[in-house]
């Protein structure tokens, strides 16, 4: 992180005076009430910060100056596919005639709307090579969780529901995808990598052998965490198919292969995308996330309400729908982002929609073998998007863990990489440069990195102390733990105040 | 293309130092059946800066926005001011571009707003504790519904038929894959019929003020949870809750809603933001990001952190507390800055005159006929009409006017109610022009 000259972070609660207010709110000119005769009880407290406008955009703005974006610099957390967003999006989706939309105006109202979600069905299903996409679900988690309800919907359908239980997934898997299958109600059987970082044949032949027809589902990522393609994926989709399961994809990793190659095409029944990875609607410190999922035709009847598709040439919401597994949102789903990914796809187009994963596997395998004499690769294979390499050598010999270098990262001004996912590689160090990073900032990145490791031989200290910037040192995550404190409390005079701190504690 | 930046030398230059020929050899693990040609999808073509913008602009022209119309239609999506400042605030590239806060040391700016965000909630709920912000109100529901599920070890919730009908749309998907009963609890004339006793509810559900705009009686609520032994859960409008008691006050255990009033575009519903708010006894058991206040390991300096993370996704796998993995924190910085651009008199003074606009159309309406069949109520109300809603409503929208939402679709009973919101952004003209239209329309 670079260093700033923004004052001490104080907490907006600590710039408030009673009387300020920061907006120039509308005037009411109806007749005033009598708020008690009318609502009953009203309230009296009211801790609210209370500050000017020009207090409060400093108070942003300097915070901002404390946070690290891809706007900042390069942001290579690996499996989160930190690209551009493009300025244009952010334009289209702030047009009144999107953002100012009312979700319950009559659907005749919004023919615009209902065009922007099915272009984005539509080119989304070319790309990944499905028969249809919802784009009802709110984050690549929910999507997820949508996939498997469709997969179980469609086992219920089939008189298989109860006989079906068990969700296969591998250890290189993304945490979400147990956390999703137990939220449909299955148990979860992990299968393991090989040596190669393939899913384990022979394992997966004994595992179906055994309890083949009490399979629902394999949740596969591919290309997997490891950053690589998964070579038997055909196979393996055909396995699961003759012993009466579904497969879906985890399709975090898309960037991989836009334009270049579909999932749809490999064999799998479903899968989640990431609009905001693979297709740049921004992640906003961590949401809204975007989700939207791909299916075969005969998930179709089960599809969440409402179903976006054309009749008679017209783009119609469809409600009646009697097979749905219901609803999974509000309405329907992350709009605004669905203009920006509309508008980012149109950007590409037909043309130039494959140099998304020609570069974005460019850049990985340039990071990978740039670092390769300092950072080993987990596998010795080309990568796909993000390349996996491992610190282990660094722990044994000097005590530096990943960590410890990612850590030290901040000091030479990058975000660091991800570490210790996926959890079978030791000392894990995974870096996403995606496509729109240019090939003097890859080299200032690694030289930065090869400069650690060298320091990791020589001063291990510089690495355990790290990051050493004005604003704040390393945290004490377990601190935060230990004594949990969640909120700003006012005053600690504040007997009822004082009482509830302890308790959280 | 603009958005990748490598020249043909670089290229050149990055091959020779990877060794390899050209760019496809980096894909030989691709069976070859499996790879497409370049340029092969049937998609359109690329459009260049100015003509996407254009494209966009001529899809977004044919939608009524309501820019074109009068809003009187709320029923969870609010058209509230949107103060400038939040729009500046949130396009910042260093809030808009950066991830989830991995790495706290690089991330104190979102991890203070998100702290600052918990608190705020937690305060205009009533509640001791926040989250970091669910995906939306509906889901928020259902998830704390479903969490109730666990803390009780029970298979059945009970829902007021007054919570919005999206919201338990969403509630009975959720409990459909989770194998939980889930029972609907009749209203009348706008408000919950009190709970009948069942030793099996994991939870009773109200909304506060409810899908017909009327105030809940929360201390019966309340009392119905403590004789069964169930949580209780409230959906709440943040708004409201500058006037009104808050549910925590109430003793809800668990408090939800969706934050899109405070500062968030209406957007067709999405992004929206959750909010979750419990009792402090619950923390370890609520789904999604929390903020934790820190201080650093070789000093003295505070710092925030994503804290208690042993309950997620990414580390008890199946065992987590749910699969949300993400939150929806550039909204709820939206929130953030809406709540203290406005601050305490603010949000009161947003809230104090949607109760006055929502009385003063009330007694215009009575003065053509039209009777309010819900009172007590905040800033949303139901009307009976002499004629088909979706029909009055096609002939106001005609005139301008988004009337409101016809209830006909969602509840049994004659397709004539017809439920109208005001918020602080309606003004005594556009009431009085909503209220001669509908005389006309009417006769």
């Amino acid at each position: 992180m670079r260093q700033t000259t923004v004052p001490e972070p104080k907490l907006i609660f600590e710039k408030s005076r009673a009387g300020r207010v920061g907006c120039n709110l509308p005037k009411c000119d109806t007749p005033s009430v009598d708020l008690g005769k009318i609502l009953g009880e009203t309230r009296e407290d009211l801790h609210l910060p209370e500050v000017g406008e020009l207090d409060m955009l400093r108070h942003f703005t300097n915070l901002s100056h404390i946070n690290y974006g891809i706007e900042t610099g390069f942001y290579p957390l690996g499996s989160c596919t930190m690209k551009y967003n493009p300025k244009i999006n952010e334009m289209t989706a702030r047009m009144t005639g999107f953002a100012n939309l009312h979700p319950l105006q009559p659907v005749e109202t919004i023919p615009g709307a209902l065009e922007i979600l099915h272009g984005v069905q539509s080119i989304l299903c070319q790309v990944t090579g499905f028969d249809y996409i919802t784009l009802q679900p709110l984050a690549g988690a929910h999507g997820e969780m949508t996939c498997l309800m469709l997969v179980r919907a469609y086992f219920e359908s089939r008189g298989e529901g109860q006989k079906r239980k068990i969700v296969l997934v591998p250890d290189s898997a993304h945490g979400t995808n147990p956390a999703s299958a137990a939220r449909c109600g299955y148990d979860v059987k992990s299968i393991p990598t090989d040596a190669e970082g393939n899913t384990n044949l022979a394992v997966l032949t004994q595992v179906l052998e055994e309890i083949g027809d009490q399979v629902a589902a394999l949740m596969l990522t591919n290309p997997s965490t490891l950053g690589l393609f998964e070579p038997n994926i055909e196979k393996i989709c055909k396995m699961i198919h003759d012993a009466g399961g579904q497969v879906f994809c985890d399709g975090a990793n898309m960037n991989a292969m836009v334009g270049t190659t579909r999932p749809g095409d490999h064999g799998f029944d479903c899968m989640h995308l990431n609009l905001h990875k693979t297709f740049s609607t921004p992640h906003g410190g961590g949401g809204p996330g975007c989700g939207a999922i791909g299916l075969q035709k005969h998930l179709e009847p089960f599809l969440p309400k409402p179903v976006i598709r054309t009749e008679n040439g017209k783009i119609i919401a469809d409600e009646d729908r009697p097979k749905s597994i219901g609803r999974v949102a509000g309405f329907y789903g992350q709009f605004l982002m669905e203009v920006r990914a509309y508008t980012y796809l149109m950007a590409y187009g037909k043309e130039n929609m494959h140099r998304i994963s020609k570069f974005a596997v460019l850049n990985a395998n340039y990071v990978r073998a740039r670092l390769k004499d300092v950072l080993p690769p987990a596998h010795d294979r080309p990568c796909m998007h993000e390349c996996i390499l491992t610190a282990e050598k660094y722990k044994k010999e000097k005590g530096v863990r990943a960590l410890d270098i990612s850590k030290r990262l901040i000091d030479y001004g990058f975000h660091p990489a991800t570490n210790y996912f996926p959890l079978i590689v030791p000392e894990c160090f995974m870096i996403e440069p995606t496509e729109t990073e240019n090939k003097e900032t890859l080299d200032e990145f690694c030289d930065a990195l090869i400069a650690i490791c060298h320091e990791a031989e020589t001063e291990p200290e510089l690495l355990h102390n790290a990051p050493s910037t004005k604003i704040v040192g390393r945290l004490d995550e377990t601190l935060a733990v230990k004594q949990l404190d969640v909120r700003w409390i006012p005053g600690a005079e504040n007997k009822e105040y004082t009482r509830l701190r302890q308790a959280i504690q | 293309m603009p958005y990748i930046p490598h020249t043909e030398a670089d290229v050149a230059e990055m091959l020779a130092v990877i060794g390899v020929s050209s760019i496809d050899d980096l894909f030989c693990e691709i069976p070859a059946n499996l790879q497409l040609q370049p340029g092969s999808l049937d998609i359109p073509k690329a459009l260049d800066e100015p003509k996407l913008y254009a494209h966009l602009l001529e899809i977004a022209s044919k939608n009524v926005d309501l820019s074109k119309v009068t809003c009187f239609l709320g029923a969870g999506i609010y058209d509230r001011y949107i103060p400038a400042s939040v729009g500046a605030v949130i396009s910042r590239g260093e809030f808009l571009t950066a991830y989830t806060p991995y790495q706290p040391e690089a991330s104190q700016g979102y991890l203070q707003a998100i702290y600052e965000f918990q608190t705020m909630v937690a305060e205009l709920y009533g509640c001791d504790i926040a989250n970091a912000s669910m995906y939306d109100g509906a889901t928020s529901m259902a998830e704390a519904a479903i969490m109730s599920t666990s803390l009780n070890k029970r298979q059945k919730v009970v829902v007021s038929a007054g919570v919005h009908p999206h919201y338990r749309q969403v509630l009975d998907t959720y409990c459909w894959s989770m194998d939980i009963e889930v029972q609907t609890a009749p209203s009348t004339k706008g408000v919950t019929v009190p709970f009948v006793d069942d030793k099996e509810a994991a939870c009773y559900i109200v909304q506060y003020p409810n899908f017909f705009g009327s105030i809940e009686d929360l201390a019966a609520v309340r009392e119905a949870c403590d004789k069964n032994g169930s949580t209780m859960i409230v959906v709440t409008d943040p708004v409201a809750c500058a006037l009104l008691k808050p549910p925590g006050h109430f003793g809800a255990d668990i408090v939800v809603g969706e934050g899109q009033p405070m500062g968030v575009p209406m957007g067709l519903g999405g992004p929206g933001v959750g909010l979750f708010a419990c009792k402090k006894e619950l923390i370890r058991f609520i789904p999604g990001r929390i903020v934790g206040k820190t201080k650093e390991v070789h000093g003295d300096k505070p710092g925030y952190v994503m804290t208690l993370r042993t309950r997620e996704q990414d580390i008890r796998r199946e065992k987590a507390t749910s699969n949300i993995c993400t939150n929806e924190a550039l909204m709820a910085l939206a929130n953030t800055v809406y709540m203290i651009a406005l601050g305490k008199n603010g949000m009161r003074s947003v809230a104090e005159s949607s109760v006055r606009n929502a009385q003063y159309m009330i007694s215009e309406l009575e003065k053509i006929g039209i009777g309010a069949m819900t009172n007590k109520v905040f800033c949303e109300f139901v009307v009976g009409l002499p004629k088909d809603a979706e029909w009055v409503c096609s002939a106001m929208l005609s005139k301008g006017i988004l009337a409101g939402l016809p209830l006909g679709k969602y509840y049994d009973g004659p397709p004539n109610t017809l439920l109208i919101c005001t918020t602080e952004l309606r003004t005594k003209d556009q009431i009085d022009t909503y209220v001669s239209a509908l005389k006309e329309v009417l006769a």
